[in-house]
This record gives structure tokens, sequence and C-alpha cells, in this order.
């Protein structure tokens, strides 16, 4: 993996800064270079939140990108803003439990989960995020599932930590979903 | 240390507190206030003082008196917020007291909006308050340099007793890099403090004041603080040189964040065979004339220059002072809090490189 990033997008409280956050931990932790930038601006509640996060061996250019290689989408107006812009080949993930329709991108691998549904039978049904993060990492290998559930611990920590076994599940169960994707579009 | 995934105003807070700053005045204002919300909670840890002043105004003074004092200060704002201190930094320009201003600005003019701008270069670089005064003006593209930059923002002030500011824009001041802190930090004592405010019994009585009423006095004071300034600019230059070593046919000049934009376009350019260098300053005041005027002299008669920036084309007369004419220049800028992208950097790049193969 030499370089990657993943623009992560959903209604604010979804939480994919976090989920974003995690990730660029666990790229730290790697040993990688990381860039966790999100959109920030006068956003109601309810309206769209997205970060982009850069992992590279080198040095990170430039923060923002024009095209992102992978997308991952937690609701409707998300997938209607982002999807055309993935670059050709990359990942599209996609949050089943809000999004009614499939991206219109056959160039790209989409990888689809009910990620509230996972989360929920994982045991907790406010990890729908790392369900997500979980099908990316399991689709595109960024850095090791090992180096995201590493991250989660050194990041929730004190009265925070009890949300660890929850969201590691939700992660788990997504992870599955998106290694499952990679692998029959490897065979096909 | 190892690395601390960090925002850009949390880092800067984190790292005035090791260059030894354990004081605070300042007022809130996006995309700026997670560095007060940092020291908040932390300058108790280290027995520092922070006060949310009523206005930037009266912040402004807090640091002028604390500076008067001679201990290391800090105030952090935005845009609109350095305007209103611009009175301020007059005075404490003029009194030659060291502290440091942090600016991370917005889209302007007026109250304009929160999303990043370059566009108070001027307003950093050319004036702030009234009078003939310069400061120290430092321009961080990441994370890391924002602590680098800090560290530096303290030492260079206190050495030759003037005001510093970091000058970012929210695009730094919101994003996170991984960081590292120096392992030991900086104590709080300034290295010497035979002009400050420190009670005088038993020793003459000291004045901090920016009154002379005697114009050959003043005159005299202005002199000084010139040929103060002359020796920074003489000293502390400071640039980074980007992309083709040699050959460069076409040199991109871009600072802060929009120089990182510039190096992943100019990467992509060079990687199909293009010819473009960067130069980015990364001390705005003073600014590095005589480096960029190399560099600029290095190019061929027919390369060219093109000056990237987040406003209207600020930096951009410097580089034509720099130029004295010598190569043709093109601008590229956005304002308002559009932020140029790889992308359309790289389009202008192309475009350029290609009007040169039909000269």
């Amino acid at each position: 993996m030499a370089e990657t990033e993943v623009l992560m997008a959903g209604f604010g409280g979804q939480g994919m800064l976090l989920a974003g956050k995690i990730l660029a931990h666990a790229a730290m932790d790697s040993g990688l270079e990381v860039s966790w930038l999100p959109s920030y601006g006068p956003e109601m509640r309810g309206g769209t939140a997205n970060v982009i996060v850069r992992i590279s061996a080198e040095p990170i250019a430039s923060p923002l990108v024009s095209a992102p290689r992978n997308l991952i989408v937690m609701n409707l107006p998300s997938l209607e803003k982002f999807a055309a812009t993935v670059k050709p080949g990359g990942v599209i993930v996609v949050n089943t439990s809000l999004i009614p329709k499939d991206p219109e991108r056959p160039d790209c691998l989409v990888v689809k989960l009910d990620s509230r549904k996972l989360a929920k039978e994982a045991g907790s049904e406010r990890a729908a995020n790392f369900a997500m993060l979980g099908a990316f990492v399991g689709a595109v290998e960024p850095v090791s599932p090992g180096a995201t559930e590493k991250a989660m611990e050194e990041e929730f920590q004190g009265p925070k930590a009890k949300f660890v076994p929850g969201n590691v599940a939700a992660f788990r169960a997504g992870l599955a979903v998106g290694k499952a994707a990679k692998q029959e579009a490897g065979a096909s | 240390m190892s690395k601390v995934l960090m925002k850009g105003n949390e880092a800067l807070g984190e790292a005035a507190i090791r260059a030894g700053c354990v004081h605070f005045f300042g007022y809130p204002i996006t995309p700026q206030t997670e560095v007060p919300e940092y020291l908040v909670k932390r300058l108790p840890e280290v027995g520092g003082a922070f006060v949310q002043a009523e206005s930037e105004v009266a912040a402004v003074n807090m640091i002028y008196g604390a500076a008067g004092v001679g201990v290391k200060v800090l105030t952090s704002s935005s845009s609109p917020g350095i305007s209103l201190m611009a009175e301020g930094l007059s005075y404490i320009a003029a009194c030659e007291l060291p502290c440091v201003f942090i600016n991370i600005m917005r889209a302007g003019p007026g109250l304009g909006g929160i999303l990043p701008a370059q566009s108070d270069y001027w307003q950093a670089t050319k004036g702030h308050g009234h009078g003939d005064y310069r400061i120290i003006v430092l321009a961080p593209s990441s994370v890391q340099e924002s602590v680098n930059l800090m560290l530096l923002a303290f030492e260079l002030a206190e050495t030759y007793r003037i005001p510093a500011m970091i000058c970012a824009d929210g695009m730094i001041g919101q994003m996170m890099e991984p960081v590292e802190f120096p392992v030991e930090g900086r104590g709080a004592e300034m290295r010497d403090n035979d002009w400050a405010l420190t009670g005088c019994e038993g020793r003459k009585r000291r004045i901090v004041n920016s009154l002379y009423l005697s114009p050959e006095e003043l005159n005299a004071h202005n002199l000084k603080l010139k040929a103060k300034f002359d020796r920074i600019a003489a000293k502390e230059c400071r640039f980074e040189i980007y992309g083709a070593q040699e050959g460069a046919e076409i040199l991109v000049v871009a600072f802060g964040t929009m120089a990182r934009i510039c190096k992943s376009a100019i990467d992509e350019v060079n990687a199909e065979g293009g010819k473009v260098a960067l130069f980015r300053p990364i001390t705005l005041s003073p600014f590095p004339y005589d480096a960029l005027r190399e560099t600029i002299h290095a190019l061929p008669e027919q390369g060219r220059i093109f000056d990237v920036e987040m406003s209207m084309g600020q930096m951009l007369e410097d580089v034509r002072l720099a130029n004295e004419g010598a190569r043709e220049i093109e601008f590229h800028g956005a304002a308002g809090g559009v932020v140029p992208s790889p992308d359309d950097v790289a389009a202008r790049l192309e475009a350029l490189a290609s009007r040169r193969d039909r000269a």
C-alpha cells in the first residue's frame, strides 16, 4: 500500500469524523504518514459532515484531494454528492440502513452493508460508524485490523473504555463484509 | 517521545507551553477556538494563567501588560479579531516587547466567513496598527511545522524583543496530523529582562511607553526599530524549495496550505515529465527576497513564475519586488473560503508548460 485516501461522509452525529480519527490513529501507530482533514463550516444539526483521511508511506503533500480513491457514505445526500467523484477502480462503502439506491459506478468496487443492523447484532447500535470502517479496512487494507482495534482502545479510555467491546465487535462484523466483497471481486 | 495525533490549533497551544509560555489572553473566534479551548485545560496543569478577555481589544492590552513585565505571553485569534488587536500591536511593537500572536486566517473582508483563506497576508506583513514598524511573521504548512515555528516564534521574539506572529489558516488549524514535541521544554524565564517592569525597589525605575513628544527622539526610535528589522531580515529569512532541483522551467510560489496543495500538483506534473519547482516562503516577514530572486534567476529566460494564493494576490506584490521584472509572472487565486484543488493547480501548470512549448 503506497498511498491511499478515503472520503468519509454522513450526517453530523453519525460518527464519520470519529471513525476517520481511529483510522488516522491506526495509520500513525503503523509508522505511516497521515492527514485528517474535516469539512468545517456553518453546519446545522443534522447537516452533512465529512473528513478526508490520507495515508502514505511518504510525507503527504496536499491533505485535500480533487478525486478520492475511496468513499464511505452513511447517508443519501453524501452518496449523491460524492459517488461521482471517486477515482475509477476505487472502493465505495455504502450504508444500506439509510441509502436505498446503488451508486452508478460499475468501475468501482461497491461494498454494501446495513451498518445499523450489523452493529445492533454485534451489541452496539451506536457503533454503525465502526461497522462501516470495518468494511473499508476489510476491502482496502490501508492498515491492519489489529492496528485499528488497538487505536480504538487508545482513543477510548477512562469512562469511554466501556464502549470498546461494542465498537470492536461492530468493526469486526463490517470487516467480514469488506473482506468477502474483496474476495468476490477478486474471483470474478 | 512518540507521535501524537493532534489538530493544528491544539498543537500550537501545546507548543507554546513547551516554549515556556504559561500566560494566555484571548477571545474566542472560529476557526481558532481550539487554541484557547486546549490551553484553558492545560495551563492550570503547568501553573499558568488563562484569561478569556471581554474582547480582542482587552486581550491585546493584557498581552501588552504581561509582555511589559517580561513574561512569555501568547494570544490567538482569527482575521476580524486580529483587526481589533491592531492598535495594541502597534503599541507593543513601539515598546519592543516580545510576545507571540496566532492568526488562524479566515475569509474576509469584513465579518466574511469562517473558511480558510490567506487574505491577511498584507495585514500580517505590511501593517496592522499605525506607524513605522514590522513584526516577524511565520507561515506553517503542516501541523508539525506549526509546532516547530511556535518554538521559533518565542525564540525570535525574545532574541530581538519584537512581536512574532504565526500566520496559518483554518485548514491547518482544523486538520489533524501526527506531531512530535521536543522532549525538553524551554524555561518560563526570559534570558534577560533588564528592560522589564519587575518592581524597582533598589534600582532605577524603568518605563515602558510609546509616547515620544520630541520629534528627534521619535525619529531616533524609528531608526532603531528599522535597524533592528534590517538585522532580522539579514539573518532570519527562511524558505523551502521543492520539486525539480535543476532545470526548472516553472517556479511556483506559494505559502502555507496553498504550498502543500501545489506540491501535490507539482508531483503530478513532474511525474509526466514537467520541470516545475516550488518556492515556499516560511518567513512571510522578513520576506526572503534575495533567495527568491536567486531562484528566479536560475530559471531559463523563457521560464515563468506562477504565484498561487488563497487571496486575490497579496504575496504577489512581494514576488514582483523580488522578480524586478526578470521573468513573466502568472497568478491563480481564490478567496472567500474557496481552496484551489491540486487538479486546479495542475491544470494551470500544464497550460503554462504547453504555452511555453509553442513559444
